[in-house]
């Protein structure tokens, strides 16, 4: 009589499990408590044990797929039994297997530049007029199959597109056009000649049995986005410095705290592509490149104009830009691709003398830092008291994708930067 | 390279492949004295003599019989219906006998027999003999089906068909005969089962075969002189069909437009857009449209016969709506 070998629950949550290594190969005797597998749970990896002794007669799942708990994965016999009339129920057993993205680990996917970030809209932001809008209210937009395929492969919401075919039909030529119009936006705002690069504006990454129950159980406890806060003070005393050193050498040289802030937070988010990064519900996209949103409050509502390549741009250059899509953003004279593909987001409210605040996270964004009002404060500096300029920010990030440790990193980093701004040109 | 007809590249095959192995042999009603009724085994008879070039009654399903009779005994016949209409009469002895031989005889009798024929409408000889079969043939397991449309093809898959050891349905075409291509005059032979990728474009795949692969290569001109480039496909072989030459085209273009001679339903072309679906789903931006014959008896009147084929026009306008540009 043979043991069937289920996808066991290994945790108490699991619905899946990734089986990532076979320990027994077809033919090998096991005994009762032998480990047969090892499986990736929500949690963790588990060993998959033998609740029969025999041979191990056929094995179901191949390494690196993942199975429905209770799906038969394998069968226990004795050596030549004929176990043909089981198998043939685990074809039914085991419908809706989905097998994993990879085998073995979840690998990165490279893309090849150049790649476009998608569009992320934000909500003062009307879409760019389009040929035919999709009928509303219908739930899903009609879309060829490979309209659909090139929409996943560029992280494009199909929902964004307008169609130009029979019907609104999303086609092939409507999804080139929304690519290429966020493509537009590299090509028209990025001043910086950036040398071709052989490595690839971002890299996918299939999202781990860990990774998707943090995403599931952390939002269901807080809205769709499961943020949480860190905050930090900065002391910008030789940013001050700076500032006075260099606009002593001439008017051109002249830059605000909030331009030096920008390209400190883009100089290390170009070292921490971890929460330089987009979620995109069944992956996780790390940019290799900075398109920084800096928030511009305009009478109409917030709207987040981008500066391209924020990393390779000096101070000078991000404070001139900063400026001028500021001014334009007011004006209402802003492009579409001006405000669309932003990786990471900056929110300054300290002229306003707020000391503090928690900024809202621009999906699919994973993050936005908060700035608040520079102070002179008393603080203890090597054991005596001293006024220092200081300032707080709030780093809200997204926890599907940056767990605490991951943005302290990322903001002790900032602060390494903020702190002796003379790493800046390094 | 000599060009030559349609007519002489079969020709040739014959001649090459009697002149190779003594056990092939021509039989079909005027096939001897008068030369064939479409003269394509014009000399034969004088060079190979009667027992090897056979007139036979108008009989068809009789000597459609003898033949498979003598290919089960070693001999490798080359069938001649004068036109696949006529074929009808013979069906039992093709899709019975000849497709079934060898499967029931557990394998002992393989038959290595061509029926071979012009298929399709010529020009206004009716409905009774203007028919495409090619969809009733290719349904049947234990036939292989071959529609040539240039010399050069005809030349090479006759050879390759006569030396096949299995039955091989080979259609022709009367408005083919005269038309004049490259053929080589070293021997060569083109493969059963593979298509040919005869023009590359890149913007839509036309799949043809057999005289629909003149049309296809019109439409490709035309277009090209509009900016829309196309691949054509040629079949070659119906069955086995190169499902992985279609898959190629169809996912490196997207749209895929099926031109086939015989009538929409159960056609050849459905088969096409099965495989196409199945294998290249998501790599679809519009839904694969046929072109076909109206879904008519062949009409004699001129003007309505010209109405009932498929043709440029048809096919032109089918390739702008799967581009979108119509």
């Amino acid at each position: 009589m043979p043991t069937k070998i289920f996808m066991e629950a290994l945790s108490p949550t699991m619905e899946e499990g990734r089986l990532v290594t076979w320990h027994k190969s077809e033919g090998d005797a096991v005994k009762s408590g032998d480990v047969l597998a090892e499986v990736e749970t929500d949690k963790a990896v588990m060993e998959l044990v033998a609740r029969g002794d025999g041979v191990l007669l056929k094995r179901l799942v191949a390494e690196g797929t993942t199975a429905p708990v209770g799906s038969l994965v394998g069968v226990i016999g004795a050596a030549g039994e004929d176990i043909s009339a089981l198998l043939g129920g685990a074809v039914a057993a085991s419908a809706g297997v989905s097998p994993g993205a990879s085998p073995s680990s979840p690998a990165p996917t490279p893309h090849a530049a150049p790649t476009t970030p998608p569009a992320a809209t934000t909500p003062a932001a009307p879409a760019p007029a389009t040929p035919v809008a999709a009928p509303a209210g219908t739930g899903s937009a009609k879309s060829s199959p490979l309209a659909r395929r090139l929409a996943r492969d560029s992280g494009l919401d199909l929902g964004a597109v307008a169609g130009s075919g029979p019907g609104g039909r999303i086609i092939k030529r409507d999804i080139e056009a929304a690519v290429a119009s966020g493509g537009a936006a590299m090509a028209a705002s990025s001043a910086v000649s950036r040398p071709p690069s052989t490595v690839a504006d971002f890299v996918d990454q299939p999202l781990t049995q860990i990774r998707k129950t943090i995403a599931k159980r952390l939002a269901e406890s807080i809205g769709p986005i499961p943020t949480f806060y860190l905050t930090a003070e900065f002391d910008l005393t030789r940013v001050a410095e700076l500032r006075a050193a260099a606009a002593g050498e001439g008017d051109e040289y002249k830059v605000s705290f909030n331009d030096i802030i920008l390209k400190a937070t883009a100089t290390a988010l170009g070292r921490h592509p971890e929460v330089n990064a987009h979620w995109l519900g069944d992956k996780i996209r790390f940019f290799n490149r900075v398109h920084l949103g800096m928030a511009v409050a305009t009478d109409d509502g917030l709207i987040v104009p981008v500066i391209f390549d924020a990393d390779q741009k000096g101070i000078g250059e991000i404070a001139r830009e900063s400026r001028e899509l500021a001014k334009r953003a007011r004006d209402r004279k802003l492009k579409p691709e001006e405000y669309t593909g932003s990786t990471f987001s900056v929110s300054n409210l300290g002229m306003m003398q707020i000391e503090q605040f928690t900024a809202i996270i621009n999906p699919p964004e994973c993050g936005i830092l908060a700035i608040g009002a520079l102070e002179d404060k008393a603080v203890v500096v090597d054991g005596e008291l001293a006024v220092r300029k200081r300032l707080r920010v709030t780093m809200s990030c997204d926890h599907r994708v940056v767990d605490g440790a991951i943005g302290a990193r990322f903001l002790q980093d900032l602060r390494r930067l903020i702190e002796n701004p003379l790493m800046l040109v390094f | 390279m000599p060009i030559i007809t349609y007519r002489e590249a079969l020709n040739q095959a014959l001649r090459e492949e009697m002149s190779r192995d003594d056990r092939v042999f021509l039989m079909g009603e005027e096939v001897g004295e008068y030369n064939g009724a479409y003269k394509v085994s014009k000399g034969l008879l004088e060079e190979f003599g009667e027992n090897r070039v056979v007139d036979s009654p108008i009989a068809e399903l009789g000597f459609s019989g003898v033949g498979v009779g003598a290919a089960m005994v070693g001999l490798r016949p080359v069938i001649e219906f004068m036109t696949w209409n006529f074929a009808l009469l013979a069906i039992d002895q093709v899709v019975n006998s000849a497709a079934k031989m060898l499967y029931m005889s557990g394998g002992q009798f393989n038959v290595p027999i061509v029926f071979r024929g012009p298929n399709g409408a010529a020009l206004q000889l009716g409905a009774q003999h203007s028919q495409a079969f090619e969809s009733w043939l290719s349904h049947i397991p234990g036939l292989k089906v071959v529609s040539p449309g240039t010399p050069y093809d005809a030349k090479g898959l006759l050879k390759s068909a006569i030396r096949d050891d299995n039955p091989v349905v080979f259609l022709e075409g009367e408005m083919l005969y005269n038309t004049k291509g490259e053929v080589p005059d070293h021997e060569y032979l083109i493969p059963l089962g593979k298509a040919e990728l005869k023009r590359e474009g890149g913007d839509c795949s036309i799949i043809a075969s057999g005289k629909m692969v003149l049309i296809a290569m019109q439409v490709a001109d035309q277009l090209a002189k509009e900016d829309i480039h196309v691949d054509v496909v040629d079949l070659l072989t119906l069955r086995p069909m190169d499902v992985e030459a279609i898959r190629a085209s169809v996912r490196k273009t997207n749209r895929a437009v099926v031109l086939e001679e015989g009538w929409e339903v159960c056609g050849i072309g459905a088969q096409v857009v099965d495989y196409i679906q199945r294998d290249c789903f998501d790599d679809l931006d519009a839904p694969v449209i046929r072109v076909h014959q109206e879904d008519v008896p062949m009409p004699y009147a001129k003007g309505l016969e010209k109405l009932a084929k498929p043709d440029v026009a048809k096919s032109i306008a089918a390739v702008k709506k799967v581009m979108y540009r119509s």
